[in-house]
């Protein structure tokens, strides 16, 4: 191996080790949005509906 | 990062004694520096928790030494290409700074074991703590390995006399440092997130349930 091959091959494991720490990063945080949507659920089934608000009418409006 | 790497890679003059592969020294020193910080940080947060008993310290000691592990590895993979191209081995063991770096990362291996080998709570913090701290005491003499036993393999850049190299130089290896210096900061806040998210999301969820 020349002297130009061995720089490119120690920026490029520099550059393939930042790639997967990133892409280890972003697998995690994906898990985490999964997470965090699974709470929202049951957060949501273990409360009351909401009520419904009333539907908006003409005659409600006319006076703002 | 792109300016270190074109500064690096094309604006800074060639080395007239180990030619192109001198290169390498913009990665190389920078990476170990920054891994050198980490376990640093590391030793500084495990004291902080057992000084004030804050348990946040500990994610934070914990994800800095897991930083300096990752750019620990990098420096010694680095390093070993630089050696083969400079010395035509991928290592010796008659340099002991390199031995003594690779203790350095080995013992720092060790703490994960350590620390996931205990349940975790107040007896995991502060075991990890006080074993990041012992390992602190090998960041100097790694760091000074080189001078004190005056080993004439590892080249030293940096003597008292100031940096041996040219202005350019100087200017490409400050960059290129600060650059890494940046990536690790940056990894380390997004790791922590995670991290403090996760810890979040297990309490919530425990709440829920």
């Amino acid at each position: 191996m020349s002297g130009g091959q061995y720089v490119a091959a120690v920026y490029g494991v520099v550059f393939v080790f930042v790639l997967a720490y990133v892409a280890i990063i972003a697998a995690k945080l994906a898990r985490l949005q999964r997470d965090t949507r699974e709470l929202v659920e049951l957060a949501r089934a273990g409360r009351p509906e909401p009520r419904t608000a009333e539907p908006v009418t003409a005659e409600t409006t006319r006076g703002a | 990062m792109g300016v270190a790497l074109v500064l690096a890679l094309l604006v800074a003059p060639e080395d007239a004694d180990q030619g192109i592969s001198q290169r390498i020294f913009y990665i190389h020193v920078p990476i170990a520096l920054t891994a050198y910080f980490c376990f640093g940080l590391g030793a500084w947060k495990a004291l902080m928790l057992l000084w004030r008993g804050d348990s946040r310290y500990d994610l934070e000691s914990y994800v800095a030494v897991h930083q300096g592990t990752i750019f620990g590895a990098l420096t010694l993979i680095t390093g070993s290409i630089w050696a083969k191209a400079s010395w035509g081995v991928w290592w010796t063991w008659s340099s002991n700074q390199l031995v003594l770096f690779l203790v350095l990362f080995l013992f720092y291996c060790a703490y994960f074991m350590l620390r996931f080998s205990i349940e975790p709570g107040p007896r995991r913090e502060r075991s990890s703590a006080v074993y990041a701290l012992f390992g602190v005491v090998l960041i100097p003499v790694s760091f000074l390995a080189i001078r004190l036993a005056e080993d004439f393999i590892h080249p030293t850049v940096f003597t008292r006399e100031g940096p041996q190299m040219t202005g350019t130089m100087f200017a490409t290896f400050c960059v290129s440092w600060a650059a890494v210096t940046l990536l690790a900061y940056v990894l380390y806040r997004v790791e922590l997130l995670g991290k403090r998210l996760d810890v979040d999301l297990r309490e919530l969820r425990e709440a829920l349930q």
